[in-house]
């Protein structure tokens, strides 16, 4: 890696951050310019974000590390670019460019400071991909945490302070699990560095291990929270379903936070070599086949329109939960395909339910009202050319073209890229399992039967949508709000037509993950700034 | 004093456990306080209680590693101290709108029966 590029890895942190410190000063009126600097922000992140990504691709070496302040790796923080954080770093601005494409028909009047709140949740999300170390991790949990609090209450009204409530209280509670499973981790090896503690989990005596695992734990405790594992998913339907929609859009990657923090922690330390191999798998394995089975039940039994997407989380959450449980190359590569296309159509059903549900939502008084209050007193003046068809079938054909895509997405019918995702889950679990086992067959027909029950709750949903009766008016798309719910799903198309290469991408990245020898003495051996390769 | 100090901790946790799990908003925050106490007191202890010994190493001199204590907890206690004040602050904030709009300090947002 050059040394200009080298830079590039501190790049998805600070401009975030610079650019939501900047907007935090300019006055609230000033809407107009803080919406052009947060576009232009996303999109910069767009790109740098592919920028790496070409980087550890094509690369050699195939990991950058950055050394904060310049000091030596175990001593030091380090950021950590891989195969996987380069992948998600572009899933996450990928989806902050669509939500804020649809914020900015007209979300983001509907209460203050919702520019630098997404750029601050985007500082954590990228932080959290991002980091080498575990306290550090814990810090940009914080920030992606604090700023979803704020972004969880956009727009205001009680269900979302009701709503807002439950989270903050639930999520105060495992950040606090989570700094106790990092105190006793530290408390026993002595090191909070993650390549480092890699290696000196060989060296712990045998009476502390018992301490140690429990740190591990306690750890995954607060990290399961966040994926929304059964049993400890029950505030995120209700938040993701009060909070606004393009909000919303955006917390589908926070799940995945999650399950990313697990992954690569789960890995690297308890990968195939090592001696706690298999650490929790099983927990794993169970929780997530129990979240897909809640999460299926849930869907069947949801009347509400505006909570299915928030079950669909859980049950990809699920998915990805058990998938990482069997803990094996073919089955995480798979996993990984189907990590970002449900994340991808979680995201655009999510802003799709919003528009759908425009024209009955109870919720659009509450908006109406935060509105005046908050928002410009004269409305934007309309272009003709920025509505998308007034007349009825037009966008209620688009809508429902979309909803039938988001179905397919979702339950993993083919063509579409949610059915290859699964095939590969299924083959690879099958194949290393073989035929005889019970729990590859558990877990397939947990992951099938979950497919039907999504058919069965979107068909349900898409007749009483939009082919009832039209006992309401017809929702008021603009195009700048159908144009991100298109981006997303010609990007599971594209998955869809590029499969090979994309899966090929990720097949590199689960060898690199389940053999982590080459993260931690990456890690470990980067050269300081100023003394080139030598040490 | 390994004894005082777990004994506190314990006693921090089991009363901010039991009221995170009370009804009334104000009994939650506490809670959330008196935990976050005992966690901060946890990462302090994790690099073992020392008396009289510095953290901080003087430039030049010759180093003995045990005259010292761990500097690193109480560097991440006080980021830890930060942040929990911050997202508790955070909360009380939204705790008193929920009080302002639902009209009630459940956490439910309304009385139970009603």
């Amino acid at each position: 890696m050059s040394v200009g590029l080298h830079h590039l890895i501190i790049v998805p942190i600070l401009l975030p951050l610079l650019a939501g410190a900047v907007m935090l000063l300019l006055e609230e009126r000033r809407r107009r310019i803080k919406a052009g600097l947060n576009l232009l922000v996303t999109l910069a992140q767009v790109g740098v974000a592919a920028l790496l990504l070409r980087q550890v691709h094509g690369g050699n070496p195939e990991i950058g590390v950055y050394l904060l302040g310049n000091w030596p790796a175990p001593f030091g923080i380090v950021l950590v670019l891989d195969r996987l954080s380069a992948l998600l770093l572009l899933l996450a601005s990928v989806l902050a460019l669509a939500s804020l494409l649809f914020a900015l028909a007209r979300w983001h009047r509907a209460g203050p400071h919702f520019h630098p709140l997404f750029q601050f949740l985007l500082v954590g999300i990228n932080g959290a991909f991002l980091t080498g170390d575990l306290f550090n991790l814990f810090v940009f949990f914080e920030v992606m945490l604090a700023a979803s609090y704020g972004l969880v209450l956009h727009g205001s009204g009680t269900t979302r302070v009701k709503a807002g409530l439950h989270y903050i209280a639930v999520n105060l509670a495992s950040s606090l699990l989570f700094l106790i499973g990092v105190a006793l981790i530290y408390g026993v090896t002595g090191t909070l560095n993650m390549a480092d503690l890699a290696n000196r989990l060989t060296q712990v005596a045998p009476e502390d291990l018992g301490l140690l695992r429990a740190g591990f734990a306690i750890l995954g405790v607060a990290f399961l929270v966040k994926a929304g594992m059964w049993p400890l998913c029950f505030w995120l339907p209700t938040t993701y379903a009060a909070a606004s929609a393009p909000a919303a859009a955006l917390f589908s990657i926070m799940s995945k936070v999650g399950v990313y923090a697990i992954l690569r922690l789960g890995l690297l330390l308890f990968g195939d070599g090592s001696d706690a191999a298999g650490f929790g798998s099983s927990w794993l394995l169970y929780g997530g086949l129990l979240t897909i089975g809640f999460g299926a039940i849930a869907v069947l039994a949801s009347q509400d329109l505006s909570r299915l997407p928030g079950y669909n989380v859980l049950i990809s959450s699920g998915t990805l939960l058990a998938a990482l449980g069997v803990a094996d190359l073919a089955i995480t590569a798979g996993a990984l395909f189907y990590l970002l296309s449900s994340t991808l159509a979680i995201s655009a059903f999510f802003l799709l339910i919003e528009l759908a549900e425009r024209g009955r939502r109870p919720g659009a008084d509450i908006l109406a009202v935060t509105m005046e209050a908050f928002g410009e007193p004269e409305e934007e003046p309309l272009d003709s050319e920025e509505e998308v068809g007034i007349a009825i079938p037009a966008t209620m054909a688009i809508l429902g073209l979309s909803f039938l895509l988001c179905a397919l997405l979702l339950a993993g019918l083919p063509p579409l890229s949610g059915f290859i995702g699964k095939f590969v889950l299924l083959d690879a679990v099958l194949r290393t399992h073989g035929t005889a086992n019970a729990t590859a067959w558990v877990l397939l027909a947990v992951i099938i039967l979950s497919g039907l029950a999504v058919v069965i709750a979107m068909t349900r949903a898409g007749i009483r949508t939009f082919w009832g009766p039209l006992e309401r008016s017809v929702p008021r798309v603009r195009l700048i709000e159908i144009t991100p719910i298109g981006l997303l799903l010609l990007l599971c198309v594209a998955l869809t037509v590029q499969a090979g290469p994309v899966m090929r991408y990720l097949q590199d990245t689960a060898a690199a993950l389940h053999s982590p020898q080459g993260y931690i003495e990456g890690v470990l051996s980067a050269p300081r700034a100023g003394q080139g390769g030598e040490t | 004093m390994e004894l005082i100090v777990a004994l506190g901790i314990g006693v921090l946790v089991a009363s901010g456990v039991w009221l995170i799990l009370r009804p009334r908003t104000y009994q939650v925050i506490i809670g959330l306080s008196l935990l976050s106490y005992a966690v901060n007191l946890l990462i302090f202890g994790m690099g073992r209680l020392r008396e009289n010994a510095a953290p901080v190493v003087e430039a030049g001199a010759v180093i003995d590693a045990s005259q010292y204590t761990d500097p690193l907890p109480q560097a991440l206690v006080l980021t830890a101290i930060v942040i929990s004040f911050a997202t508790t602050a955070l909360f009380l904030v939204v705790l008193l709108a929920s009080r302002g709009l639902t009209g009630t300090d459940h956490v439910d947002g309304r009385e139970p029966g009603s």
